[in-house]
């Protein structure tokens, strides 16, 4: 009765904060402010990142400390395409780039997957510190790619000189580009809920409590965390090629090891392995970075205060202030 | 291609190696024993470098300087210890990750506050300055060689205090069983606060010798963290031995992966793209070898028992 209540309350909670993040761009269209259209749209593709992360950290427990690698792949592959496409130069097999959204996501999402693939494959056959420690390396390994490799502006980045295009909408409005990444974090984040109320969702949050039970019942870990580890990945890699439309520039530090961790830190934020638990940490970061940043240079030194704070004495996040407790364990 | 160039890279790459060592054991005491992760281990690496840098400063003395930058790493840690790390134990990978995490932002911000943006230098000391002759021909500065001397002294020290001394006799046994050596009578809290302020030591030394050679600034730390934490999973997280063993041989296979690889490219292609696809690849090398080496041994060369 008590867990009927508390799943209703979270819901309508999940309600308020889908509509609070439409709301606050029509608001700042009203009042002539579109500064904090970009703010919310950048609320929006965080939150979209860490619910791909959320996948992987949140319901199978793997605590990956690099999924930058994904986030920054799916921006170099937004900006190297863009590139292309404005400069006619053949990129691959004749083909030579392309401005359109819907060529530019699937490839991100292709190639994050594959990467994940790669680097999950690995990963997976540690665990603990183990895993936590490889996945960043491997992150870092990609990192330092970027920086030598000088054919895409190596340590400098690369700009994309105009907003990446979708048929029928005028992407350079920001508001019409805020509205494309609520649609594609409101999609994943119903995917989300799908993954998690699937058989497949079932199968991995029991991996996270109980590894050697699955097995005995006969389902392979390893299969099923590669497999959450991949859609994580592809979600993240999504994301990064929606940022780097967002900023049109995209350079190494979306690949940095402090992506890594903020991505961690929203969920926390936010409340581990909950639907909306991303969103809310990513709206509670970029509020923080926005008010803090506007009372002090230093805010960093606050932000990480608030953070040690959340972690020593607040462990279920914003979502579990507002919520209660989760309801798995 | 010369003999000596390649002697010199080779000397470059123990130098580095032996660096990486003074930081990862810290980080694989502190593992094997708390069964912790510091993220903010390479924070202390940046405190210990800009004691020394500003304690030289202060007093002309660089011994003075690395004196001091032992003592506030180990003070640094032992506070840190004592108001947060010590809530962490019981805590899952995850949180000690997070609040290790907040740390980083914590010191690399304070130190900003307090030092500014702009990197602070440091001087050779008199006594190691100038350069020695190498077989071949090429000459080799002095300082170098004496960090390597350094760190094949500390590795010593290490090993003395671990396998010889009553404070080893605890760590060893702190390794193996926390709570028996904590129902024997033995202080574990204070064991815990030591050991931390221990590592710290090792890599306020680093940070300290290390800054000598580039300039002393925010974030010097974290590249150095990543490659600590890369040598301590090849060598068996908790292992000393491994993490020396994973530090030579990560300095080594970077610093002549880096020198090498161009060259050897450049038989087969234009040299320009030579030096941008071996520069490229030079730089993900040991990551290549560690996810070799875990593919094989996925607990590291020298699994520790538990952990």
């Amino acid at each position: 009765m008590r867990e009927a209540m508390i799943v209703n309350r979270e819901n309508l909670i999940n309600v308020i904060l889908a509509g609070l993040l439409l709301a606050v761009p029509f608001a700042a269209n009203a009042f002539g402010e579109p500064f904090y259209i970009t703010l919310a749209t950048r609320v929006a593709i965080l939150a979209l990142a860490a619910t791909g992360l959320n996948l992987a950290l949140g319901l199978g427990g793997l605590v990956s400390f690099g999924h930058a690698a994904f986030f920054g792949l799916g921006g170099y592959v937004a900006g190297i395409l863009a590139s292309h496409g404005f400069s006619g130069e053949p990129l691959l097999f004749g083909f030579s780039g392309t401005n359109q959204m819907w060529v530019i996501w699937p490839v991100a999402v292709i190639l994050a997957g594959l990467v994940g693939l790669a680097i999950g494959a690995i990963s997976l056959r540690t665990s603990g510190v183990y895993f936590i420690m490889i996945t960043l390396a491997f992150a870092q390994m990609v990192y330092y790619f970027a920086v030598s490799w000088p054919a895409y502006g190596g340590e400098d980045g690369l700009s994309i000189l105009v907003r990446n295009q979708f048929p029928g909408v005028m992407t350079m409005r920001p508001m019409s580009f805020f509205l494309i990444c609520y649609v594609v974090l409101l999609v994943s984040v119903g995917l989300f809920a799908l993954i998690r109320a699937s058989r497949f969702g079932s199968a991995l949050q029991a991996t996270r409590q109980n590894e050697v039970r699955v097995a005995t019942v006969g389902i392979q870990p390893y299969r099923i965390r590669l497999t959450a580890f991949v859609i994580s990945a592809m979600m993240t890699g999504l994301a990064g090629a929606l940022f780097a439309d967002l900023n049109r520039f995209v350079s190494p530090s979306m690949l940095s090891w402090h992506m890594s961790g903020e991505l961690i830190v929203l969920i926390i934020l936010g409340g581990t392995g909950r639907l909306f638990g991303p969103l809310a940490g990513a709206a509670l970061y970029v509020a923080f970075e926005y008010a803090l940043g506007g009372i002090t240079e230093r805010w960093q030194f606050f932000l990480g205060l608030i953070l040690l704070l959340v972690v020593l004495f607040a462990r279920g996040g914003l979502l579990g202030l507002l919520a209660g407790r989760a309801r798995h364990g | 291609m010369t003999f000596a160039l390649a002697l010199e890279q080779l000397l470059n790459g123990l130098q580095l190696g032996v660096m990486l060592f003074l930081m990862a054991a810290g980080l694989t005491l502190i593992f094997g024993v708390m069964g912790l992760i510091n993220l903010a281990h390479g924070s202390l690496y940046m405190v210990g470098a800009f004691a020394c840098a500003v304690v030289a400063a202060w007093t002309g003395s660089f011994w003075i300087g690395l004196v001091a930058s032992l003592a506030c790493a180990a003070a640094a840690g032992a506070v840190v210890e004592l108001l947060v790390i010590r809530r962490l134990y019981d805590r899952d990978h995850l949180d000690q990750v997070l609040a290790t995490f907040a740390l980083i932002l914590m010191f690399s911000e304070g130190t900003r506050w307090l030092f500014g943006s702009f990197p602070l230098y440091l001087d050779i000391p008199p006594l190691l300055q100038g350069a020695v002759p190498l077989p071949g021909g090429a000459e080799y500065p002095v300082y170098r060689l004496a960090i390597i001397a350094a760190g094949a002294a500390v590795a010593f020290g290490l090993y003395m205090l671990i396998s010889r001394t009553r404070l080893g006799m605890r760590i060893r046994a702190g390794e193996s069983d926390r709570e028996m050596i904590g129902a024997l009578g033995v202080d574990i809290r204070t064991l815990y606060t030591v050991v931390f302020a221990l590592g710290a030591a090792l890599a306020g030394l680093a940070g300290a010798l290390v800054g000598a050679l580039q300039s002393v600034q925010v974030g010097m730390g974290e590249p150095v963290l990543i490659l600590a934490f890369v040598v301590i999973v090849i060598g068996g997280i908790g292992s000393i031995k491994g993490a020396l063993l994973g530090a030579l041989l990560v300095g080594v296979t970077d610093t002549m992966g880096r020198f090498l690889l161009p060259k050897i490219l450049a038989l087969f292609v234009p040299p320009a793209q030579a030096g941008m696809i071996g520069g490229a690849a030079a730089s993900m090398l040991i990551y290549i070898v560690m996810a070799l080496i875990l593919a094989v041994k996925p607990r590291g060369l020298f699994p520790a028992a538990h952990a």
